[in-house]
């Protein structure tokens, strides 16, 4: 949401030209991403984990509430960059450009993503913490370096992903990331959590499945939003670990 | 056994004056004033029922919103005339079952209460497996799907069209007496034998287990509660606003009670009332922000959407700074009380 | 001492992945033993526990409990069967005071259901004050009476590990496992401990699995000992027994080669 915004202003506003703006609105969702982080997960590290999550939640409705105050809930369209959009014909099936760079741009990243998280050093500290979190501190690894990365990272990719979904659907609201964010987790949770094929077999099986239940079944297409969560419920209670995830033991 | 006695006489003559309160309130105020209070009364139940969920057996579910939404269809459905049914279907006529029903206010507040316990306990059996970001989710998923099939389930629900000329309620005696009953029954739950079983699945689940403790079993006993009183109070907020529609019961719902047992303190039944009176009441207040104020002549346009930047922001500074809430997991006992008044009169003495 | 066999494993096994943590695992328990479960650390003891006690399922082999097969079960069915446990890192309910914490043990025995407990109604009220006494004396009996209203975690450690026992004891068990009841303890409390553990199974008739590192523990009052590593049982017998197997001395000691 924010991204999708810093960029709108970027082109609409100041006239920018549209990489640049792509670019600034990347570096300041980083840079939120963040000092989100420090000031509303680091404090509550040790703490609950119901309390983290409470902070969680009120963090994104601020932001979405923000929104709301700053910039008004009505809906504005997004400029489409006239030289990444145009309309490409084959025999007589037309489609948008985007139909072909949003595919590409999504593979680019998950092949980045993937050596970032297998091959540096970083990503490997990072899965380290996932799995145990004190040892991993006591190997050295720098906690707070290595989870602002992560949200670092995450935040960037959530950029992209936001300015992505304003291109393709050009039209942008302060509340338009809380049912896409809704069901990254949900992708996330189904292909396995701390698994990046997962993830994007998650958001496959979501994406498809919700295009397929309006086309082939339309009277159904009141529940489109509905089939992210049945799915997400099916899975977890058959798979509990996700459909890639490994199934993590509780130490007892 | 004498404590134990002066304290139940204490709580009668605090019942006691809580109705008169009761009375002469529903009397003498303002029907601006009658509104709020009975509005903090639906948001004390709501923080209660969540407190039991969240604070007291420690599962973070996020789909109270989903269950209010089944008590105040069903009670509204339940409440409304005939006549004024025919009229709202217009679009699609109502199921035959439905169309002639008309059941008192009371009864069909309960009624909600016991289908959003049913689909507590059809929620719960599956849901209740997961823990954590996993079952907020998937509660939170719930609610939706609840929505969502409400918004298409037009014979039934009148879809997104929402439902108009539920009976308006506008008694104080109706919804206080709703939460003091409320509180009554929770706190008994809470300090039985079964409080004991759910504080001791959050405290921790896998010796509870350990004691004997069937897991599930207690789990969704406490979520069918929560869910019951969440149903409940949805019905007393279709009596006071009179129309419903399913956009009404988003998650900002659940935001708001997850404030107030957040404020009031996570295991605080004392807490949750305190919160829920005063979040509702600064709700109201707030309002002002979102109008247009005049300001020695100038006019500064009202900025709708502060009020929930404002709750969000208390939110995180209390989860941040203030851990524990008002009150922690504190509770008010007369004992307490007690004390406080000896220490005063003495220190008066000492003076 | 009569031979009523109280708990058989056949060939217990569990797999984790790729990884067996217990490899057929065979005890044999009579009534009024105390046995001691030793080996190394990563040696699969703990597990063993988890899996009579119901919170893993093993992958292959059974388990019998008074004769009866609970292999599997759910683990409030095993404690209602009669099987209690302590645990390796202390887990108490944190919010509760000492007798509290006892007290949810006596909630699976309450015959009285949530409605008339709401309305203290008199079965309810009678079976809840009847728990209420026959927990303070088992309090009494374990010698922590005197801070039953303080809070459990607020408790010194040795008394925190006591309580954990105490709260086992609530759930009337006929068969008690411990999971290195005496980890932490300076040696004054260990001697304390073992006259305890002895107390305890004299009082309530008591049969005793245990998981020790401290030797003198497990020599001076376990009946028989079963050794593991990695998994595997590699011997058992009477303390002596088990102190001259060779194989035992080479697991705790590793051999010159190990480099240990």
């Amino acid at each position: 949401m924010v991204a999708a915004y810093v960029a709108f202003f970027g082109i609409a506003i100041f006239a920018l030209p549209w990489w640049l703006s792509f670019l600034i609105a990347i570096i300041v969702t980083t840079v939120l991403g963040v000092l989100i982080e420090r000031t509303a997960y680091r404090p509550l590290r040790d703490a609950p984990r119901i309390s983290a999550l409470i902070s969680a939640i009120g963090v994104s409705y601020l932001l979405e509430n923000l929104g709301i105050v700053v910039l008004g809930a009505r809906p504005r369209p997004f400029p489409r960059p006239e030289n990444l959009v145009w309309n490409i014909k084959v025999g007589n099936i037309s489609f948008l450009s985007l139909a072909v760079i949003i595919p590409i741009i999504t593979i680019l990243l998950l092949i980045a993503v993937t050596l970032f998280v297998n091959r540096t050093k970083v990503g490997i500290a990072m899965r380290a913490l996932s799995r145990d979190f004190e040892t991993a501190s006591l190997m050295a690894v720098d906690v707070n370096k290595v989870i602002s990365a992560t949200f670092a990272v995450g935040s960037a990719l959530a950029a992209v992903g936001g300015i992505m979904w304003g291109m393709q659907y050009p039209q942008i609201d302060p509340l338009m990331g809380v049912f896409p964010g809704l069901k990254c987790f949900i992708a996330a949770v189904m292909g396995g959590i701390g698994s990046v094929p997962g993830a994007m077999l998650g958001g496959f099986i979501l994406g498809m499945g919700e295009v397929m239940i309006v086309g082939f079944m339309p009277e159904l297409s009141g529940y489109r939003d509905a089939f992210a969560f049945v799915v997400l419920i099916l899975i977890l209670l058959f798979k509990p670990g996700g459909l890639l995830g490994e199934n993590v033991v509780e130490k007892v | 056994m004498e404590n134990k006695r002066q304290n139940t006489i204490l709580t009668i003559i605090a019942l006691l004056f809580c109705t008169l309160l009761i009375y002469l309130g529903d009397n003498n105020l303002s029907r601006f004033q009658l509104r709020i209070l009975n509005l903090s009364a639906i948001y004390v139940i709501l923080g209660l029922s969540m407190n039991l969920v969240i604070g007291f057996t420690g599962m973070f579910s996020l789909g109270h919103a989903g269950f209010m939404c089944v008590g105040a269809y069903t009670a509204a459905i339940l409440t409304m005339s005939p006549a004024a049914k025919e009229l709202i279907y217009y679009m699609v006529p109502i199921h035959p079952l439905l169309a002639n029903i008309q059941w008192g206010v009371i009864p069909a507040a309960l009624a909600g209460g016991i289908v959003a316990a049913i689909f507590g306990v059809l929620v719960g059996f599956p849901a209740l497996r997961l823990r954590d970001d996993y079952l907020a989710i998937a509660t939170l998923g719930f609610a939706e799907i609840i929505r969502i099939v409400v918004t298409n389930t037009t014979s039934i629900t009148n879809g997104s069209l929402g439902l108009k000329d539920i009976p308006s309620v506008k008694s104080l005696w109706v919804y206080w007496g709703f939460a003091i009953l409320t509180i009554l029954i929770l706190r008994a739950i809470i300090n039985s034998s079964w409080g004991y079983a759910f504080k001791a699945i959050r405290d921790n689940e896998i010796a509870a287990e350990a004691m004997g403790i069937n897991i599930l079993k207690h789990k969704l006993l406490s979520f069918t509660i929560g869910a019951f009183f969440a149903g409940l109070s949805g019905a007393l907020m279709a009596y006071l606003i009179t129309s419903i529609d399913p956009t009404m019961f988003r998650f900002t719902f659940t935001f708001q009670i997850l404030l107030i047992v957040v404020l009031g303190g996570m295991g605080s039944i004392t807490g949750s009332i305190v919160a829920g009176v005063l979040v509702t009441v600064a709700m109201e207040w707030l309002r002002f922000v979102e109008q247009d104020m005049n300001f020695f002549g100038f006019v500064i346009p009202g900025i709708s959407g502060m009020r929930m930047v404002i709750f969000s922001i208390l939110l995180l500074l209390v989860v941040l700074f203030y851990r524990q809430g008002l009150l922690g997991t504190k509770e008010f006992s007369w004992n307490f009380f007690l004390k406080l008044a000896s220490k005063r009169s003495k220190q008066k003495e000492v003076s | 001492m009569s031979s009523e066999k109280i708990l058989i494993t056949k060939d217990l096994t569990i797999k984790f992945g790729g990884l067996t943590a217990v490899s057929g695992l065979n005890l044999d328990i009579s009534k009024g033993e105390i046995i001691g479960l030793i080996g190394p650390n990563g040696a699969g003891k703990t597990t063993c526990f988890n899996i009579i006690t119901g919170v893993y399922k093993p992958t292959s082999g059974n388990i019998l409990f008074h004769n009866q097969d609970i292999t599997g079960l759910r683990p409030d069915l095993i404690t209602k069967l009669g099987i209690a446990r302590t645990f390796q890192n202390i887990r108490l309910f944190n919010s509760m005071t000492v007798l509290e914490n006892v007290m949810i043990s006596k909630h699976v025995r309450l015959n009285a259901n949530l409605l008339e407990a709401v309305l203290h109604l008199p079965r309810y009220t009678n079976a809840h004050r009847q728990h209420l006494e026959e927990c303070m004396e088992l309090l009494e009996q374990v010698g922590l009476a005197d801070v039953a209203h303080e809070k459990g975690t607020s408790l010194p450690y040795g008394k925190q590990r006591r309580l954990e026992i105490a709260r086992a004891l609530a759930t009337q068990p006929t068969l008690l496992l411990l999971d290195e009841p005496a980890a932490g303890m300076n040696p004054q409390e260990t001697l304390e401990l073992m006259d305890f553990i002895k107390k305890i199974r004299e009082l309530y008739g008591l049969t005793i699995l245990l998981i020790e590192h401290h030797m003198e523990v497990v020599m001076g009052i376990c009946e028989r000992i079963t050794v593991l590593d990695y998994g595997i049982t590699i011997a058992q017998g009477t303390p002596a027994e088990v102190q001259a197997n060779q194989q035992v001395i080479k697991a705790y000691l590793g051999t010159v080669e190990d480099d240990a």
